[in-house]
Parts: C-alpha cells; sequence; structure tokens
C-alpha cells in the first residue's frame, strides 16, 4: 500500500473525491505488471492503493472504498471473483473492471457473471485504459471487441450444438436484434459514437444496450453460456 | 493458469489406502499387535496377550494373526524391515505351528486341516511378500515378474519356501481326497486354480497397482518435459533477442507478440491448424503480425470447416491485413469474423490515414483487385469504406451454400 505520487499533483486525502479523477485500486500478483500500470495512468487517476492476492485486496478495498478495483483475473490464493464476491455487498458502489493475461472465454465468463463491469486484456495501452476506467466509474460497461466477441457466440442460437436448453426467462436469454448489432460493431472495434452513427441512434442508447447485454450475460440462467464457456478450451 | 490437459482416469485407480497400518517400528512379529493397538487405543501389550490367549483356543489367535498379517499393509513411510526380526519372527511362527499341532485333535475335519494350514502359510508367506513397500523398487520393475520384490536373498527364500508350501498342501489335500474320479478332477482344477490364485494374486494386485501410478506418473513427466523443452526453447531465446535488439522498440513489441502468441497456442489451443476457417484466419493474422511488425486483433464468432470459398475469404482477409500494415500507418488492426450456416464475413478495420476510393492510385488499385476479384470468383463480394484520417474499413463475404 502505498500513495499516489503521480505528476505532480498530491491528492494525499483518500477522502477526497475530485470530479473527473477516479479513486482506483490495483489488485493484480505481479508487482512489475502494478508499477507499469501506475506509470501509465497514475497522472490521470489516483491510485490510493495495490494488493497483491484476494485477502489483501479485500483489506484495502475496505479501507480505501475506491470508485474503481483494477482486478486480475487470476490471483495466487484465489481468483478475482472471490474478491468481488467478498466486497460487493458491503460496498455496492465500487465498480470492478477485469484484467487478465488470458482469452479464455471461461475465465472471462466467470469473472462478468461475479459482476465485473468490463473485461480487459493486460496488452491494452495506457490511454485505452485509463478512458476504460472512467468510463466504468461513470456508471457504463466497458466491452472489449473480443468480450463482445464472447457473447455474440454465447447467445448464438443453438449456440452449443446438442446441448439441451431451458429457457426460463426469455427476456434474458437471448439478445435484442439491436443488442446483436451494438455488438457486433463492439466486435469490430466501432467506437459508442461511431456504433450511434451507424445504427441512427444516441450514444446513451447504445451504452443503454451494452448494459443490458451485461445484465443479461450476469443473470442469464441458461447454463449453455457456463457450458459454453468451458467447451471453448477444447476446441 | 489453468492447463486444459487432464490426465485420462484410468479404470484401475489406485485401492483406497486402510485405516489400519501394520508398524514397522517396535515390533515384535508382524506389527499386527502395534497396528490394532495404535487403532484400538489400548496398550500393545493387551493386544498380544489376548492373541496368545486366543492362540490357546484351538489356535484361533494364530489365524487371526495370520489373517491380520496377510490384509494390513506396512504404513507407506516405513521402509522394509531390518534382517534382525526374522529370528525372532520364525520362531514364534513356529510355536504357533506347534500350538496348532497340539489342539490338532480338538479341530473338526484333521484329515485336510494341516495341508490347509501349509498352503494357507505358504499363500501368507507370499502376500506378505508383495505388501512389503518397497516403492522406488517397483518403479524400477517396468517388467513386473513373479519375483517383484525379492531382490534380496531373504526375499527370494520367502517366494520358494511360500510357492513349496502351496504346492504341497495342494498335493497332500489331492492325495487325501478318496472321491470319485469326477469330483477328484474338479477337486483337482480347484485346487490348482486356488494355489495360481495364491502364487499369483499378489503380483496380479501390484501389477495392476503400478500400472496406474506409472501412467499417470509418466503423463504428468511429458507435459513436464514438454514444457520445459518449450521454454528452453523458444522463450528463452526470444528473451534475448528481445535483450539485443532493445532500442528498436518495434522489433521487441513484434518479438513478444509472436512469443505470447505461440505460448497462447500452447496453453489453451487456439490458433492451432484444424482445418477449421478460425484457425486459418488466427494463422494469416499471425503471419502479417510478424511480417509487418504490427498488432492484429481477431475475434471470431462461428466456426465452419475450410472449403474453396473460405480459402478465399481467408486470402482475401490477408491481403486486406496487408494493405493496413503497409499504407494505414498504424500499429493495430482488428479483424471480426463471423460465420452464420449460409454465410461468412470478415471485417478488417483500422484506424488510420484512410484514403479516398473515389481517387485511388494505380498501385493500390490492383491490390484492391486481388480482394474484390478473388472473392467475385467464389460467389462473394468486397466493400471498401474509407476517408482521409478516419480509416479503413475492408468488408468481405462469401456465401456458404
Amino acid at each position: 500500500m502505498s500513495q499516489d505520487s503521480g505528476a505532480g499533483r498530491a491528492t494525499g486525502d483518500p477522502g477526497a473525491d475530485s470530479p473527473g479523477r477516479p479513486r482506483v485500486v490495483l489488485v493484480d500478483d505481479h508487482a512489475m505488471f502494478r508499477s507499469g500500470v501506475r506509470a501509465e495512468i497514475g497522472a490521470a487517476l489516483d491510485i490510493v492503493g495495490e494488493a497483491a492476492s484476494v485477502a489483501e485486496a479485500i483489506a484495502v478495498i475496505r479501507h480505501t472504498a475506491p470508485d474503481v478495483v483494477l482486478l486480475d483475473v487470476h490471483l495466487p490464493d484465489g481468483g478475482g471473483p472471490a474478491v468481488i464476491a467478498a466486497v460487493l455487498p458491503e460496498l455496492p458502489a465500487t465498480k470492478f473492471l477485469a484484467l487478465s493475461v488470458s482469452d479464455a472465454a471461461e475465465d472471462v465468463i466467470t469473472v462478468i457473471r461475479a459482476g465485473a463491469r468490463g473485461y480487459v486484456t493486460k496488452t491494452i495501452s495506457g490511454a485505452d485504459l485509463t478512458d476504460a476506467i472512467r468510463r466504468v466509474a461513470d456508471g457504463d460497461v466497458v466491452f472489449s471487441p473480443r468480450l463482445a466477441g464472447f457473447v455474440l457466440d454465447a447467445f448464438r442460437d443453438g449456440g452449443v450444438p446438442g446441448s439441451p436448453v431451458t429457457v426460463t426467462d426469455p427476456e434474458l436469454d437471448q439478445l435484442t436484434p439491436r443488442e446483436q448489432e451494438v455488438m457486433r460493431l463492439l466486435a469490430r472495434g466501432y467506437s459508442y459514437r461511431e456504433i450511434g452513427a451507424e445504427l441512427f441512434i444516441s450514444v446513451k442508447t447504445v451504452e443503454t444496450h451494452a448494459s443490458n447485454v451485461l445484465r443479461k450475460l450476469q443473470l442469464s440462467s441458461r447454463h449453455q453460456l457456463t457450458r459454453w464457456a468451458a467447451d471453448r478450451r477444447i476446441v | 493458469m489453468t492447463t486444459p490437459v487432464s490426465a485420462t482416469p484410468t479404470s484401475l485407480e489406485p485401492q483406497p489406502a486402510p485405516r489400519l497400518y501394520r508398524n514397522a517400528h517396535g515390533r515384535v512379529l508382524g506389527g499386527v499387535a502395534g497396528a490394532l493397538a495404535d487403532h484400538l487405543g489400548v496398550r500393545r501389550g493387551y493386544v498380544r496377550l489376548a492373541f496368545v490367549l486366543l492362540a490357546g483356543s484351538a489356535g484361533l489367535g494364530v489365524l487371526l494373526y495370520g489373517a491380520f498379517w496377510i490384509v494390513l499393509r506396512t504404513r507407506p513411510e516405513d521402509g522394509a524391515e531390518g534382517s534382525a526380526r526374522y529370528a525372532a519372527q520364525y520362531l514364534i511362527a513356529a510355536v504357533g505351528v506347534v500350538v496348532l499341532l497340539i489342539n490338532l485333535h480338538t479341530l473338526p475335519l484333521g484329515w485336510w486341516f494341516v495341508p490347509s494350514l501349509l498352503a494357507c502359510f505358504g499363500g501368507a508367506l507370499l502376500w506378505r511378500q508383495a505388501s512389503e513397500t518397497e516403492r522406488e523398487r517397483w518403479r524400477r520393475l517396468s517388467s513386473s515378474s513373479l519375483a517383484a520384490g525379492a531382490a534380496d536373498r531373504m526375499g527370494w527364500l520367502r517366494i520358494i519356501a511360500g510357492v513349496t508350501l502351496v504346492l504341497s498342501g495342494a498335493v497332500f489335500i489331492l492325495a487325501r481326497a478318496g472321491i470319485s474320479a469326477a469330483g477328484a478332477g474338479l477337486a483337482a482344477v480347484l485346487v490348482t486354480a486356488g494355489g495360481l490364485a495364491l502364487i499369483t494374486g499378489p503380483w496380479w494386485l501390484k501389477l495392476m497397482r503400478d500400472l496406474s501410478t506409472e501412467r499417470r506418473e509418466r503423463i504428468r513427466n511429458e507435459e513436464r518435459a514438454d514444457i520445459a523443452a518449450h521454454l528452453h526453447d523458444s522463450v528463452l531465446q526470444t528473451l534475448a533477442l528481445i535483450q539485443r535488439s532493445a532500442d528498436q522498440p518495434r522489433e521487441v513489441a513484434r518479438l513478444a507478440r509472436s512469443q505470447e502468441r505461440e505460448l497462447r497456442t500452447k496453453l489453451y489451443g487456439s490458433g492451432a491448424p484444424n482445418g477449421q476457417f478460425a484457425a486459418a484466419l488466427q494463422a494469416a493474422a499471425a503471419e502479417v503480425e510478424d511480417t509487418y511488425a504490427i498488432a492484429v486483433d481477431v475475434v471470431v464468432v462461428g466456426d465452419h470447416p475450410m472449403n474453396a470459398r473460405l480459402e478465399a475469404l481467408v486470402a482475401a482477409s490477408r491481403e486486406a491485413l496487408v494493405n493496413a500494415a503497409k499504407h494505414a500507418q498504424v500499429t493495430s488492426v482488428s479483424v471480426y469474423a463471423e460465420l452464420a450456416s449460409d454465410s461468412a464475413s470478415v471485417f478488417v478495420r483500422d484506424r488510420g490515414a484512410g484514403f479516398d476510393p473515389a481517387r485511388t492510385d494505380p498501385s493500390r488499385q490492383g491490390i484492391r483487385g486481388s480482394i474484390v476479384g478473388r472473392l467475385q470468383r467464389q460467389h462473394g463480394s468486397a466493400t471498401i469504406r474509407s476517408s482521409p484520417g478516419q480509416g479503413t474499413e475492408v468488408r468481405l463475404r462469401v456465401e456458404l451454400e
């Protein structure tokens, strides 16, 4: 745990809620990666704490109550989902952005279903990461093209051949045509603004669609989703 | 990190370890009394006394002790037994036999009792031999033989004694059996089979146990060797190269990316060529990444076995990627492919320089021709959307029906 010493703008006071500068906790078991992230985003955001394990992360998050937790999916004493499960009930305002080297569908789906509001890979540039953290802090969701691709794949009609789908809530278990279009454009690398222009809708509407898709991803009861994610390993 | 590879479960699961272990330490005979005493939480002396008293009652104690001796295994962490104990053991065993013989007249069916006792005793010796925990020796025995565990003279002696006793017991029984020919034949078969089971049983059991542990070990070792070899060859090599080209950031990025891709393929099994479209497209993207030192992010939804039309689609996608790498002045390009049941589409997008499609110079016209023409021959289409400063998106599509 150390205070942010970023770019000559000492905030120091953990209670100060400066608008536009989300307070961030970094959770990753690689110190080298944490210092790299700190160097890249420390100027634009307030990094108020760091943790290298599930237990540490829970303590630090309770202590600092950050806006956003940047969370590694794989941690030595458990995973990102364990941190979310422990913290989210008591600090419902905390937003989690998952970060991983893995592209395994299982990891991505698991951490999103645990409650993360987005997923980015560790190869993301500093500027894009800063932007993603800001958007998550503002209540948006962050779909990387890969995550959008996973969603489209998972919600395809008959996504897993030969698996019985027990549709308990049809509203949750499929994407609307509009949501599918938004996801397709996200997978193609479009920004929200570009998607709005393409589909003749406002950016706000695009955000709403994305949030709804994330909700479906988290709440969908079709076990197909989890099974699909597990099956993706063995392609 | 999880590895998707798992050892295939064998039908030969090792037997669960018994809760009672014979004690190699501080034992007089086989450690049976010690094991029972430990298990029941009473003093060993009492257990031994109980066995002795029971031995007095028609040899029941001896039989019980023998049975426990055969069934119980020594504690795995205990080594083989010290030979100093053998004398005491055999002395006590002899006393047991004498006690039995004294009690012989009180036993029912005296005529087959002695031979059976001999056979049982021989069997017991053999099974004892098998229950020794000499694991490192077992591992060496890739060709498990009847002589398993007979590395020392004592072991050989025990095996020979066991076989002799079992056989002589069988012969005695057959000789004394004053029964009809058919019955005698049946008895002979039964006795022979019983004798064989007694002699080879331990070997079969051990063989099964050894086989499953060995198979698990082998799979694990192979995986480990495989990963170690890969790390050694490829990753270390790349790290050395990266250090050498530290002053060329583009080259460093290229090296790191291609190494990362290779490791991913190894860990997640994605991108390995398998005759499917997704893998082929990823391979094409990887090639462009390495050749032009740009990052290509590929997202594929759905998949389909390769055919002529998909070959053309992959080739056209590769062409579009090369275009972006050469002209867009970007460090990364994104590719999105979607396969429906009746069609396949690929979108190649960069946020680079862009151009005005209406005013293209002849050199680029040719490349576009190679994309568009190639797809048109396969009932496909290609459209390009671009404007200066806005980047470029190439949309490719073929029908699969």
